[in-house]
């Protein structure tokens, strides 16, 4: 690439007065050679910048395509201008009760509850320095589950709704924070091996897989006492699905994954300062311990809404980062947005080919990730080691 | 103290700065564990002390109390006029820079990243256009802005070390301290940190730091504080340090030569004979 122009070297840094004092010049005119130094750096850390956000520009834009194409697709031919009738708010009939009532309320779950889960495992990974963290590795998303089926058999919190296997939660705000309180046990567990036993990934992994074990064994006890429409509903929702979304759930939903972002988004730097080892980060500044602490809950109860209302959806907290990392590299700030974005993305992708592939059956999307997931977390496992 | 022992060295102390990191009667320990006891010493503006002492004898644990990883069991670490925990987190990290001893590899992250790091106590929440000259100002003067865009795990182990030198360096502290900087390097990198170290204690830094090359510490300190089992052994200029102290401390007979006014530190008993 072309180097920065004399025009641009002429510009002065604001850090001269630190410059001031390097005592010896390498050259005759160091402080020129510095200057363009200077330019010549910043002007390729912006670069990159701009980069990393076309790159979520693109992935953006690839979201509404898939969505474009999501609303149009479907066991029942809704022709786009009707389509466009009804987003318009024009159109009240067969075509508005397809599109309005059923493809768009699971498009904008499916793009809430990737995001969600994307954003939980991205935090999950940077603040544990474990490429293997997601909400379903740790036992997190196992823990929300047991709470989330806690409420519904023992608490009365959901019921299935009489046209098919599809759950209605009855009460989104009980079940979630029942869910949350489900999540947290698997939180705490995962937390405090990591800061007694100085873990390693493998170590927290295998510790997720045996809370994963209790709690679906939890599960399980709860299903063996449940009535039978408890029980159906109970394990259509175990696969996890978008399907049975409301408006109202959405609401909720994207509520939840907006602040937790926003949250997330703001204490980046500190996350990325983590990643130094929990040493250097205290020399830093960084609270260790609370920052863990504090991005971990959060990242649970993001992950409890979305089991709370769809049930658990594998390997999209995990594979997301991994993906923007390829992307964009490491770096916190765009990485934590740009998960959402991408998990919003894969998520509502998995969710237009379940609904897709075997038309008119439809799939529920955790099976379809699933799929995709364990693939590429076998290939995490085996060949991911050069890489942390 | 050990007030019977004959003193090898006064110690010399500028009286007209005050010092930047002072141990006064630290203890220092884990789990209430007495590792190091009773140590007290001052690093000036401009100075660079080396902590010598056999392994587990308690560098770390020293080095860890005075940038606040470790409260002492005993005594105060003060930098400049006020103890260690009457900092606020940022504030400390504004003025005490820490170099680790080991640090994780971890996800991929460039040097300009890693060094941007070093501005957190400075930003908060997001970099300003000033940490961002720093930085580049940083990498330029450690001859590392060809490397600024690379990923630090790829680096060799001696750029790695100096950008987290540079990470340190960004943070514009009063002082520095560094838990053996070069344990993990060759010679010429070990001797580039070292030089690196020496070129920035005269911009008013004050330098702390452990290390096991004897030869080494003597020629890139300004003062030695040799550490043994029952706290400070000995301490003050290089060459006040005696043999006998430093075999001692490491229970290993050494001598000390003089070469065309380089200090060598070798074991008697080395077959190697440094005149030749």
């Amino acid at each position: 690439m072309p180097e920065s122009s004399s025009g641009n070297a002429d510009r002065d840094p604001s850090a001269t007065d630190w410059s001031v004092d390097v005592p010896e010049a390498t050259s005759s005119d160091g402080g020129s050679d510095l200057r363009a130094s200077n330019v010549r750096l910043l002007h390729q850390y912006h670069r990159r910048y701009r980069k990393k956000f076309g790159v979520i520009v693109a992935i953006a834009a690839l979201l509404v395509a898939v969505w474009g194409y999501s609303v149009a697709t479907g066991p029942i031919d809704v022709p786009v201008s009707e389509i466009v009738s009804v987003l318009g708010g024009t159109d009240t009939g067969t075509g508005y009760q397809v599109v309005w009532n059923i493809r768009l309320p699971r498009i904008v779950a499916a793009v809430g509850a990737g995001a969600g889960l994307a954003v939980a495992g991205a935090v999950l990974q940077s603040v544990l320095r474990n490429p293997l963290a997601s909400p379903y590795t740790l036992g997190i998303s196992q823990g929300a589950a047991f709470g989330a089926a806690f409420s519904i058999v023992v608490l009365g919190t959901g019921t299935t709704s009489g046209s098919g296997p599809i759950l209605s939660v009855i009460d989104p705000y009980l079940t979630s924070v029942s869910a949350f309180t489900g999540a947290l046990t698997s939180t705490t567990a995962i937390y405090l091996v990591a800061k007694y036993k100085r873990a390693t990934p493998e170590t927290l992994i295998l510790t997720g897989i045996a809370l994963a074990a209790l709690y679906t064994a939890g599960t399980t006890s709860l299903e063996y006492f449940a009535t039978n429409t408890e029980l159906a509903a109970l394990v259509y929702w175990k696969f996890g699905d978008v399907s049975g979304t409301t408006w109202r759930f959405n609401a909720l939903l994207w509520l939840v994954v907006a602040v937790v972002t926003v949250y997330f988004t703001r204490r980046a730097w500190a996350y990325t300062v983590l990643n130094a080892g929990d040493e250097t980060a205290r020399s830093l500044g960084v609270p260790v311990e609370r920052t863990r602490l504090f991005g971990m809950v959060f990242a649970s109860f993001v992950t409890a809404v979305v089991v709370a209302l769809f049930g658990i959806i594998g390997f999209v907290g995990l594979v997301v980062p991994h993906i923007v990392r390829r992307l964009i590299g490491g770096e916190e700030r765009i990485l934590i947005p740009a998960s959402t974005v991408a998990g919003g993305t894969l998520l509502l992708s998995a969710d237009t080919v379940a609904r897709t592939v075997i038309s008119p059956i439809v799939l529920p999307v955790g099976i379809v990730t699933s799929f995709v997931g364990v693939p590429l977390f076998l290939y995490l496992i085996l060949r991911g080691r050069e890489y942390w | 103290m050990n007030d019977d022992r004959p003193r090898d060295a006064e110690r010399t102390r500028p009286t007209s700065t005050d010092p930047v990191i002072s141990f006064d009667g630290v203890s220092g320990g884990y789990n209430g564990v007495e590792v190091i006891s009773d140590v007290s010493l001052d690093v000036h503006s401009g100075d660079i002390v080396g902590l010598l002492g056999p392994n587990g004898v308690g560098k770390s644990t020293l080095l860890k109390c005075a940038v606040g990883l470790l409260d002492p069991l005993a005594g105060e670490v003060a930098i400049g006029d006020r103890p260690v925990p009457v900092f606020d987190r940022d504030e400390l990290a504004r003025t005490v820079g820490y170099v680790p001893q080991h640090e994780p590899t971890n996800f991929p992250r460039t040097v300009f990243q890693t060094v941007l790091m070093g501005r957190k106590p400075h930003f908060g929440t997001r970099p300003s256009a000033r940490d961002r000259n720093v930085v580049s100002t940083l990498l330029h003067r450690l001859s590392l802005d060809e490397f600024a865009m690379r990923d630090v795990n790829a680096l060799s182990g001696g750029q790695r070390q100096k950008v987290i030198l540079a990470r340190a360096l960004a943070q514009e502290p009063r002082a520095l301290v560094l838990d053996e900087p070069t344990s993990d390097l060759d010679i010429r990198h070990e001797v580039e940190v070292l030089s690196l170290l020496q070129r920035e204690a005269p911009n008013g830094l004050a330098i702390l730091h452990a290390m096991h090359d004897l030869t080494l510490a003597f020629r890139y300190s300004d003062r030695i504080v040799l550490l043994g089992e029952d706290g400070v052994r000995t301490q003050g200029p290089p060459e006040a340090i005696s043999a006998a102290a430093i075999s001692e401390v490491y229970g290993i007979d050494v001598s000390i030569h003089d070469v065309d006014g380089e200090t060598l530190i070798v074991p008697t008993d080395s077959p190697a004979d440094p005149s030749l």
